[in-house]
């Protein structure tokens, strides 16, 4: 069972973030078992709590989906918050301006969100095979240019200012919403979009000659050279599909959860996806759980807020353990795996 | 107590360097050392040979503190040990050199040397006395290289003496060397065992890691073979003779050398290359001029000293460098620049000098490498949108069995196979495609015995079909075995073409230190 011993240290490291964040509860003056309580009732006390960590879960399970399709063809995908962005800008905007019948209308302007966020990945991912430039860089300064070229769009000088009391579109039109599932709860069925694309992208990475090329990319360039792979193809393909993918979290945020493109109503998605993909061990369908994760510890803070029994801020902090304990071993291997291919000759010799 | 031998006046003389007793190790689904006794004294020589994957360098990584056993005892100078690190090694005087050099090639050969224990004067870093100290340690044991030179100047067997010289330097009275001559060209090998000799003459235990008898036979004193994790004797050089040890290590009579059977050839050249000029990745001219056909029925091989121009001329033959000038064409087709995917499609397949990091990828299972390559081939591919696995498996698995692959399954990943091995599944991989031209490097580097002759026979097979096969290989008698035909590379050029019967180990080695060539 290789899941169980890749997921055995990960529930782990998980355990041990949630002891420490109780050490720093209790040093920070705080009654640890009333805000654990809290934590755990407002991401899973009952079947709202329950829909509002899956709400907060959906666009992240989305970006992660997008970072880990770039981290398998070696590439660190950190502008998932942009993509996200112009994901959802260009879904909003299909969604007010074209006229077609319900379901087709949703899918549509899923459609143009992918390709919008896709576009937002292609940039880097040229640049980067074709001249070097670190996508590091590159996407996370293009995610601010998303950021706030979609937030002057809807600003009082904008073209698209839909509403005189908040920088925000109007409303998409019903046709193109995706549906909720239970009145009063924000939970659409982009969860179901967002379970369904894992799928496909654990499909497209292990079962495709195009996953097999970026998978060879992402694990050895040379190699894959050697066996004629396209190189610079697979590295814009990768970027391309995780821009995409945020793009379609984006997308599915506006069509199911605020029905109109807001500026920055994304809290970090973004980054959020950038922990999720690593806490999944770059795995698709982990994803979904990984997505879960944050999404619980998200929904758990905004409960320890609103119960009083600690600020936000102590919840951000137990969720950053979190994620640093289960991400850092895995950054760190990935660096060590960068820097240091030594120990090959043992390897030869065994 | 073994090991130490009491003198008439009481005090203890400890010639026993290491010993070893009963050493297990175990990775996951391989018993490396399945209980090894090993024992070295100062003053020797101990040659440890084996096939690859026997267990030797596992031994000596768990001498060297790398590995921790998972059963035995490790006595030094006569004292039980627990070597918890490389650190705690190189405290206790033991070093190693791995076949893998860890230099830093910016700074020089004494900052190389001293780095981390580096003299200081107050707060200050001495470099005077680093300069002295090192020059000192090159005089008193005869290893030639310049103290203020830069590392990454220096040939390969001179940073190999600064390997050494820096577990020297760090107080090492016992020295491991891992398949040390693995990267040198002949005569290096020689000033390398000169080296050897001297170390052993003023006391120091030196360990030499090889799987080639005649240097075993060179330079040791004893020698120990290694089969399948255990030792099946321990023997003075002087009993020993290449035969003996053949035997030991392969467990069945060995064929040493390969004989090509007389084949007529057609005289079509398959693989023709025209005035190619290569720059190397610091935009040196590497390859300056090189023009060479290969015929059907053909083997050519190409001899050289390590850094001649061989790489960068066998990654612009195979797509892997864009030439400057000059043309490679494949049968009757120009294919000059062409994609390693084109080539292949032409009938040209390479056997690349590196194996883990351009022949394999590692992490990928043996049936994702067996079709590196030819994933979208429509036998492996239904379309762009699914691969057609069964075909993958059963195709990997007619090459595991076909080409003889100590593989668990297809489904293992690559990095868990022995090198030699790993080198079966590129073999396997390239020739199964139906090649016309078959450019091989090295083929043989690091494979033992049976290795060798397995490759040296799907060589030989290949041209028996018809294949011209270009051979680049620093082992001379390798390539005057194998070739038709010796061109020898020296500086970036091809300075002379013999064919196997007039050529002598003498020419070919004065063409490759760069004296005149005669011209077939």
């Amino acid at each position: 069972m290789r899941w169980l011993r890749e997921a055995g240290p990960v529930v782990g490291a998980i355990a041990l973030a949630l002891g420490v964040g109780a050490a720093v509860c209790a040093v920070a003056g705080y009654s640890v078992p009333a805000v654990y309580r809290e934590l755990v009732r407002g991401a899973f006390g009952g079947r709202y709590q329950l829909f509002q960590t899956l709400t907060q879960a959906t666009p992240i399970l989305f970006t992660s989906l997008s970072f880990v399709i770039a981290f398998r063809c070696g590439l660190f995908n950190i502008g998932a918050e942009g993509q996200l962005y112009v994901g959802a800008f260009a879904a909003a905007w299909a969604g007010f301006t074209l006229e077609l019948p319900p379901v087709l209308h949703t899918v549509v302007c899923l459609l143009f969100g992918a390709v919008a966020g896709g576009l937002w990945g292609l940039v880097p991912g040229w640049l980067r095979a074709r001249r070097g430039a670190n996508e590091f860089v590159t996407t996370m300064m293009l995610s601010y240019v998303a950021i706030y070229l979609t937030s002057w769009l809807v600003s009082p000088r904008g073209p698209y200012h839909g509403t005189q009391w908040a920088n925000q579109t109007v409303r998409i039109l019903r046709s193109a919403e995706l549906p909720r599932f239970m009145a009063g709860a924000q939970l659409s069925w982009g969860i179901a979009v967002g379970a369904m694309v894992a799928v496909l992208v654990w499909y497209f990475i292990f079962r495709t000659p195009r996953g097999y090329q970026i998978r060879a990319v992402g694990q050895n360039p040379q190699a894959a050279e050697y066996g004629g792979i396209d190189v610079s193809g697979s590295m814009i393909l990768a970027l391309t599909l995780a821009g995409a993918l945020a793009g379609l979290g984006g997308a599915a945020e506006i069509l199911g959860t605020h029905r109109r493109f807001i500026e920055f109503f994304s809290p970090g998605y973004g980054w959020d996806g950038i922990a999720g993909g690593l806490i999944a061990r770059a795995h698709p369908i982990a994803a979904i759980l990984a997505a879960i994760l944050m999404g619980a510890l998200r929904a758990g803070g905004m409960a320890i807020d609103r119960a009083g029994v600690a600020p936000a801020d102590l919840a951000a902090v137990i969720q950053g353990i979190v994620i640093l304990f289960v991400v850092a071993p895995e950054l760190i291997r990935w660096l060590r795996r960068v820097r240091l291919p030594r120990s090959d000759h043992v390897r030869a010799e065994r | 107590m073994p090991g130490v031998e009491e003198t008439p006046g009481g005090a203890r003389r400890i010639s026993q360097a290491v010993r070893m007793e009963g050493i297990v190790k175990r990775f996951p689904g391989v018993l490396a050392n399945a209980g090894i006794d090993f024992s070295l004294d100062f003053g020797e020589a101990h040659g440890l040979l084996g096939e690859n994957g026997a267990g030797k360098t596992v031994l000596m990584s768990i001498l060297y503190g790398l590995y921790q056993p998972d059963g035995g005892r490790i006595f030094v100078r006569g004292t039980p040990t627990r070597i918890g690190s490389p650190a705690v090694a190189i405290r206790l005087g033991i070093g190693m050199v791995h076949q893998h050099f860890m230099l830093v090639p910016r700074l020089t050969v004494a900052e190389n040397i001293a780095v981390g224990w580096e003299p200081t004067r107050g707060p200050l870093f001495d470099r005077r006395a680093m300069v002295r100290r090192i020059e000192v340690l090159v005089k008193q044991y005869g290893l030639e290289v310049d103290p203020t030179a830069r590392v990454e100047e220096l040939a390969v067997g001179e940073q190999q003496r600064v390997e050494i010289l820096k577990a020297l330097y760090r107080g090492a009275e016992v020295l491991i060397l891992d398949e040390p001559t693995a990267v040198l060209a002949e005569q290096e090998t020689e000033a390398l065992f000169a080296a050897v000799r001297v170390l052993k003459e003023q006391g120091k235990a030196v360990v030499f890691i090889t799987h080639k008898l005649d240097e075993a036979l060179a330079v040791c004193d004893r020698i120990t073979v290694l089969r399948k994790g255990k030792n099946v004797g321990t023997l003075p050089a002087r009993q020993a003779t290449p035969a003996r040890l053949a035997e030991l290590m392969v467990g069945r009579e060995v064929v040493f050398q390969v004989r090509p059977e007389p084949v007529e050839s057609e005289g079509h050249p398959l693989l023709a290359v025209e005035g190619l000029v290569v720059t190397d990745d610091r935009g040196v001219q590497a390859v300056r001029g090189v023009s060479l056909v290969v015929h059907d029925h053909e083997i050519l091989g190409i001899a050289g000293v390590q850094g001649n121009g061989q790489k960068e001329l066998v990654e612009a033959i195979c797509g892997l460098r864009q030439p400057q000038a000059g043309h490679v064409s494949v049968g009757e087709r120009d294919l000059t620049g062409a994609s390693p995917r084109k080539l292949a499609r032409a009938g040209l397949v390479h056997i690349p000098e590196d194996r883990q990091q351009r022949g394999l990828i590692l992490p990928f299972t043996v049936a994702e490498n067996a079709v590196l390559g030819q994933e979208c081939d429509p036998r492996f591919a239904i379309g762009p949108w699914a691969q057609a696995r069964r075909n993958i498996a059963r195709y990997a698995q007619e090459l595991v069995e076909r080409f003889s692959i100590a593989a668990p399954s297809v489904r293992t990943p690559v990095q868990a196979l022995s090198g030699g091995n790993q080198q079966r599944l590129i073999l396997a991989r390239e020739l199964g495609r139906g090649p016309r031209v078959v450019v091989a490097v090295q083929p043989t580097r690091g494979l033992d015995v049976a290795g060798m002759e397995f490759v040296w026979n799907q060589l030989l097979a290949m041209r028996r079909q018809g294949c011209a096969v270009l051979l680049v290989s620093m082992d001379l008698d390798e390539v005057m075995m194998l070739a038709d035909r010796v061109a020898v590379m020296y500086k970036g050029a091809v300075v002379g073409v013999w064919r196997r019967e007039e050529a002598t180990k003498h020419d070919l080695g004065l063409a490759m230190l760069g004296g005149k060539g005669a011209v077939a």
